[in-house]
């Protein structure tokens, strides 16, 4: 197998965030401020990322903006050349902060919505007024003119917001809305009977996203993983397996997927021991589960396996024990009946969710 | 769908570049990258936000010595797709 060069890497600068979203995909142990990589690492590592290949940066977190030094870390990733994207919740962007981003050569900005309105997206995100300031931001982000994305992650307590989610992405003068079901890692699963969507509800944000997706050609692009413990197939996790992208946690562990970490076993590197891309190509957690040779059946022998790549490792770690299964969600895996039978009870289940804690 | 008298614009948060590692020419875009090809980018390259898709499109034809309409007919396929995805805006 040829490995390719990553075309996308995520920079987890801080686990520090105002919010506590519940689905947040920060691991459950979370890294303290004191293990943050500094600013000059981080830029050797943007350099070291577009010698690799990358071409996509996302400056994510956490809360990215909690770090100081990010307009410093703008200017770097875009001397090193890359399409620097930031992936906030809004919450401490100040309009003068935003010009300097701008200046800075910002590219783009993902503003993550919690609820379309402030009863809902405060209790969600755990921060009163969070809504009211998210909002100014965005009449910021429109007036100097960011391209914007919105990100909407839809459980059983949001999802009939849908369709107003996607009206205010318009409204924004937004070109795209990434509409996420909640995916079960981490934090999530510790309130799965919370946020679980019924099938119902699965099924009625399929058609709201069907329907938008046809009403709003040319203004609105939907992007939208639906709930993958309804359907028949699994989701192409990260692309495949160290094939398309890469994170970088913010104490320098580079992982082939955010949720990596629950793998037990899995061995990851550090940005400080090591360079870039002997963790790429030769690093043993990216080399554990890239293209399809570890595979067992019924992936091995399916010809969906260069379309999903067996779904999610982390996924079939946390539900069948074992991250080389066949991610239970697909149709094919001996696991699939049991598990639609629980997600319908957990959808069943208590509406008490569990706060993302903060970080140290 | 474009037609002759529309001016294409590359918006903000939409450049192309030279993928140096690849070697190749990409468009880049708010999470996505598309893999150009000579005509794709021979294309893209004359879009200035000043000249319509016609004069662009004829420009093209002369330098490349191809009927109008064949390039006028790929020009609006290619471009098409990317006003979709909203790559690319026009005005009239
Ligand atoms: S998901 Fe919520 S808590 Fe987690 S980093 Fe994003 S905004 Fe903060
Ligand atoms: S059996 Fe494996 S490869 Fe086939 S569809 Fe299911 S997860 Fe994908």
């Amino acid at each position: 197998m040829t490995i390719q060069p990553p075309i996308a890497m995520l920079a987890e600068l801080t686990h520090r965030c105002p919010l506590s979203c519940p689905y947040c995909s920060n691991p459950v142990e979370l890294a303290r401020k004191d293990s943050e990589l500094d600013t000059a690492t981080w830029a050797d590592l943007f350099r070291q990322a577009a010698d690799l290949g990358v071409l996509q940066l996302h400056l994510s977190g956490g809360e990215p903006v909690t770090r100081r030094d990010l307009v410093d870390l703008v200017v770097a990733a875009r001397e090193a050349g890359l399409y620097t994207n930031l992936i906030t919740s809004g919450i401490g962007l100040t309009e003068k902060r935003l010009h300097d981003l701008d200046a800075a050569g910002l590219d783009h900005i993902q503003l993550s919505l919690q609820g379309t309105d402030a009863e809902m997206a405060d209790r969600i995100g755990g921060y009163r007024g969070g809504f009211a300031r998210k909002m100014d931001v965005a009449r910021w982000i429109g007036e100097i003119g960011f391209p914007l994305t919105l990100n909407a992650v839809l459980h059983r307590q949001n999802l009939h917001q849908l369709p107003r989610a996607i009206e205010m992405a318009v409204e924004m003068g937004a070109r795209r809305i990434e509409v996420a079901t909640v995916q079960f890692h981490g934090w999530a699963l510790l309130s799965r009977d919370a946020l679980m969507p019924t099938r119902e509800q699965a099924r009625e944000a399929d058609a709201i996203v069907a329907e938008a997706r046809a009403r709003l050609k040319g203004t609105l692009v939907i992007d939208y993983v639906p709930a993958d413990y309804h359907s028949d197939y699994p989701k192409k996790c990260m692309g495949g397996w160290g094939s398309t992208g890469l994170n970088v946690a913010p104490d320098g562990l580079v992982l082939p997927c955010h949720a990596a970490q629950t793998i037990p076993g899995l061995v990851f590197d550090r940005v400080q021991d090591k360079p870039l891309r002997a963790i790429w190509y030769e690093g043993s957690a990216f080399n554990a589960y890239r293209g399809t040779d570890w595979m067992p059946e019924p992936c091995a022998s399916c010809e969906r396996k260069n379309v999903d790549f067996g779904g999610c490792r982390c996924q079939a770690m946390a539900l069948v024990g074992d991250a080389a299964a066949t991610d239970p969600t697909c149709i094919r895996s001996p696991h699939h009946a049991a598990l639609q039978a629980r997600a319908d009870a957990f959808a069943a289940g208590d509406a008490a969710f569990t706060a993302r804690a903060a970080a140290g | 769908m474009i037609g002759a008298d529309d001016i294409p614009v590359i918006p903000r948060g939409v450049r192309m570049q030279f993928d140096r590692v690849r070697e190749r020419w990409v468009l880049l875009a708010p999470e996505r990258t598309v893999a150009l090809d000579e005509i794709g980018v021979a294309i893209l390259s004359e879009i200035d936000g000043q000249r319509s898709f016609g004069q662009i499109t004829e420009g093209l034809a002369a330098k490349y010595a191809a009927p109008p309409e064949e390039i006028a007919a790929d020009s609006r396929g290619f471009l098409g797709a990317l006003i979709d995805r909203r790559f690319l805006e026009v005005r009239q």
